[in-house]
């Protein structure tokens, strides 16, 4: 199995920061439109990263226009240009499914102190 | 030159391409295949040559196969098997064969015995739809009918019913050869690949 973790982890990007859910990002996405590629950012709170090698892949949150909307982004993925951590959050479990049933003031998050 | 070479599946992972696709790869560790014995036209009637795959200590090779070793002084194979070439001149027994014989975008061809399934229902087996599981049905996975009643009076050779399933020959068609290292003897194949890991696999370029 070493054999496959070594050639996964060279797919592996090694330049995204390190974040964790609760924190909100910025994830600039690459997107092609025919022959033009742009730079999409979409903001939103992490609710879930999941583990695995090339396979991670973490969710982001966020309300626009007040609907709620989520992307699952590969963490490996070249189709993402670089990922900002605008404010880390202080959460006490790993995944903020009750996030998607909380709007307004309640669905906030404390910020970390650090 | 060979096309077919033997090997071992490895395992699956994914690979992203440049365009930023993630595709899925089966690797394989291809080789080395040592040449054992040359079989040409005049003495056989065909050309091609028997290779041996995967380092076997010598106790474990039975006393009959040992002499089919017997030219390579002392090195033994767990896999023995031929590979048709055009002339079997060019080979010398004891060359390796290495998976540089493969380069990112071949088509390839691989063969393999399918995981066993053992005894299955028609659902797995044939792809029957089923019944229903709710609104008070009672026959769900069953093949319902197997055939009419007075004539024929008997049920038709070839009907599709449960049994055995898998541990069979299969064979995959046109799969592409994505990533290629002599050096490590592995290559990955885009897609699935028959078989469990760590079996026996023919890969042959098309």
């Amino acid at each position: 199995m070493d054999v496959l973790e070594n050639l996964e982890k060279e797919q592996m990007r090694l330049d995204i920061p390190y974040f964790k859910p609760g924190d909100t990002v910025r994830v600039h996405a690459k997107i092609k439109e025919g022959e033009k590629e742009r730079i999409q950012v979409f903001q939103g709170v992490v609710i879930r990263k999941r583990k695995g090698k090339t396979g991670a892949t973490f969710t982001v949150r966020k309300v626009s226009y007040g609907i709620g909307v989520e992307r699952i982004f590969p963490l490996h993925s070249p189709n993402i240009d670089k990922i900002e951590v605008v404010t880390r959050g202080k959460v006490r479990r790993s995944r903020l499914y009750y996030l998607r049933n909380l709007r307004g003031k309640a669905a906030r998050i404390k910020e970390k102190r650090i | 030159m060979v096309k077919k070479l033997f090997g071992k599946k490895i395992g699956m992972t994914r690979y992203f391409l440049e365009e930023g696709d993630s595709v899925p790869v089966t690797v394989v560790r291809v080789g080395p295949c040592v040449v054992v014995r040359k079989k040409t036209l005049e003495k056989d009637g065909y050309e091609a040559i028997q290779v041996g795959f995967e380092a076997q200590k010598e106790s474990r090779v039975n006393k009959p196969l040992r002499g089919q070793f017997k030219a390579l002084g002392g090195r033994y194979f767990k896999h023995l098997r031929e590979i048709e070439v055009e002339s079997s001149e060019e080979f010398e027994v004891g060359q390796e064969i290495r998976a540089d014989i493969f380069s990112i975008g071949d088509i390839v061809c691989v063969r393999a015995r399918s995981k066993g399934r053992g005894f299955a229902g028609v659902i797995k087996r044939w792809g029957f739809s089923g019944g229903k599981d709710t609104h008070g049905c009672r026959s769900h996975r069953v093949p319902g009918s197997i055939g009419a009643s007075a004539t024929p009076s008997r049920v038709f050779k070839g009907k599709k019913l449960p049994g055995h399933m898998g541990t069979e020959q299969t064979t995959v068609k046109n799969l592409k050869v994505l990533d290629v290292r002599p050096e490590m003897d592995l290559i990955a194949i885009k897609g699935a690949v028959p078989g469990s890991r760590n079996s026996l696999v023919e890969i042959s370029k098309v």
